[in-house]
């Protein structure tokens, strides 16, 4: 259990206790802040800045099974409070990637929750296998099953109830048991609450909410799409009512799945309102971008809001404002 | 700091006023590498890629190197630090599309003069794509190692974004999508795929099969 010491802005100036400590499903992290994938590599560059033991854990870039280029260039492009990516998932295949990376995080301590990405359901399965023989510093799976950057829209597999399911129990059979894993669901569906049910029902600990949405950019001088893959992911504070929602409607559903609440978080007050949402853990994507110290900020911000609304205890702030009045 | 107001964030803090503080995170990716010995330099730059070229001049002539530079831009206006050149240079040539300053012509033209002229041990150089491009070509036929400094649209510009990719083959002969923020910004030219930036070579680890990603 980690207690953090802050005086409350406004308060009497004494200082008083906030729990940090927080619980998804079996998993137990000593703070809620996460990174979110393809946000901070497998994060070695972002040690330069932060250090990575404080914060709840490390979710690496959703790996495959085979190295992977990603797409063409242009990958980026500003747009009104966030950006376009279209990435495509380049990796360098699970083989270096467990030879190199999981081992260079387990040697600093690091908390790490694995990222993984299949083209088909059998992929995802081995990938799953192959990650769980990993050791102890993988602490969870988070599944991707909702990247954007593909060329088949019908391999999102998070579009659909029962293609999420599939996936969902196929990586339940391959680790077992308890082991902690997230699905991590796409807002551009109908209806979040029938997918993330369909996950849970297979299996998953808990849902990531949200990856990014689909989006376009056309270049007005060129008079063609900005991204060389044409469409993108949007991310950063764009998204994040977006997000909350996402988050608001799965825990008003499924009051006792841990969420994982991300999209556009850029301050702890950003974090304050997942958390209130209903989201156990929040994940920083884009503001790492701008701000490579941005983990710790949002972490000492949080601690410091929440000791600011009266809460000593993350725990007792999570899905507060689904309370009845 | 030398800046090209092009966009919401270069306009933003070219509109700074001085003493106003800022962020800065630095020094980041791979510098030029310098040589042992006191060799004899050629440095190109195009439009305000001219930029890097002065500090690195000073290094450079402090290690007792000859230092030749070649300036080129569209026009006079479009030319970053004629002036300052001249300072720490031992021999200037400057080439303008327009010929509103110096000679005019390509820049590439004006290295190439100094190549048949002068016994050039190494090339340093930062500009357009196209242009490095062309020096790399002409780097190889005078047998010229060729030192590139890339520009590429940066997301995070510490490595974790994955946004700056171009295509170069590695001391192993397998190409990859290198990160040009960490892995550059200085490639030697001659394994940089210059004329598949934009793409995604076939050659390429882990390129996508005719199915598409
Ligand atoms: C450049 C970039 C790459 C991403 N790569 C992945 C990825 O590999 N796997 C994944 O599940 N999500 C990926 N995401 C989505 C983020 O993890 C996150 O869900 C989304 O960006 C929303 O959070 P943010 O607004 O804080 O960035 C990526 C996002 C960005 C901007
Ligand atoms: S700019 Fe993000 S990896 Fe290079």
């Amino acid at each position: 259990m980690t207690s953090i010491r802050v005086v409350p802005k406004g308060g009497r100036g004494l200082p008083v206790e906030v729990n940090l400590d927080t619980q998804l499903g079996t998993l137990a992290l000593p703070s809620p802040i996460l990174t979110a994938s393809g946000c901070a590599a497998s994060g070695k560059e972002l040690s330069q800045f932060v250090d990575l033991t404080t914060i709840g854990a490390v979710v690496t870039k959703s790996i495959m099974m085979l190295p992977r280029s990603g797409r063409a260039t242009p990958r980026m492009a500003e747009t009104p409070s966030g950006m376009l990516n279209s990435i495509g998932l380049q990796g360098p295949g699970v083989d270096d990637f467990l030879e190199h990376d999981v081992p260079w995080l387990a040697s600093k301590g690091v908390r790490t929750i694995v990222s993984i990405a299949g083209n088909d359901v059998e992929e995802f399965g081995r990938l799953a296998a192959r990650v769980r023989r990993a050791g102890d510093s993988v602490i969870a799976l988070e599944v991707n099953i909702s990247c954007p950057n593909v060329a088949n829209r019908g391999l999102v597999f998070a579009c659909q109830a029962h293609s999420a399911a599939e996936v969902i129990s196929t990586v339940r059979r391959n680790v077992g048991g308890a082991f902690p894993i997230f699905a991590k669901l796409s807002p551009d569906v109908t209806d979040i609450v029938e997918i993330a049910q369909a996950c849970v029902d297979a299996g998953a600990t808990g849902l990531s909410l949200i990856n990014t949405l689909l989006g376009m950019v056309i270049n007005t001088e060129t008079l063609k799409p900005a991204l060389a893959g044409v469409t993108g992911g949007l991310s950063g504070p764009a998204i994040r009512p977006v997000a909350v929602r996402a988050v608001w409607q799965v825990h008003a559903a499924l009051p006792k799945v841990p969420l994982i609440g991300m999209g556009g978080i850029l301050t702890g007050e950003d974090a304050f309102e997942f958390i209130l949402a209903g989201a156990s853990a929040i994940a920083i994507g884009t503001a790492n971008f701008h701000d490579p110290s941005a983990l710790t900020r949002v972490q000492n911000e949080l601690t410091q809001i929440l000791a600011e609304r009266g809460f000593s205890s993350l725990q007792d702030a999570i899905g507060f404002a689904h309370r009845k009045v | 700091m030398v800046i090209s107001a092009h966009g919401p964030g270069t306009r933003w803090l070219a509109a700074l006023a001085p003493h106003q503080m800022l962020d800065v995170v630095g020094p980041l990716g791979r510098p030029f590498p310098l040589p042992k010995d006191p060799v004899h330099a050629l440095l190109v730059g195009g439009g305000y890629g001219s930029a890097p070229l002065f500090m690195l001049a000073d290094a450079l002539r402090q290690r007792g190197c000859r230092v030749d530079m070649a300036l080129g831009a569209a026009s006079a206006e479009r030319l970053f630090g004629a002036l300052e050149a001249r300072r720490v240079t031992n021999a200037l040539s400057i080439a303008t599309d327009d010929g509103s300053l110096g000679v005019q012509g390509r820049v590439t033209d004006a290295a190439r003069s100094i190549l048949e002229r002068s016994n050039i041990d190494v090339i340093y150089a930062c500009g357009p794509m196209p242009m490095l491009a062309a020096l790399s070509t002409l780097g190889a036929e005078f047998d010229v190692m060729v030192q590139c400094a890339v520009e590429e649209s940066m997301a995070c510009g510490i490595g974790i974004c994955m946004t700056c990719v171009l295509p170069v083959r590695g001391s192993d002969g397998v190409v990859r999508m290198s990160r040009s923020c960490v892995d550059g910004p200085i490639f030697a030219g001659d394994r940089v795929l210059w004329e598949s930036i934009g793409t995604v070579p076939e050659e390429t680890l882990g390129a996508p099969k005719a199915s598409g990603h």
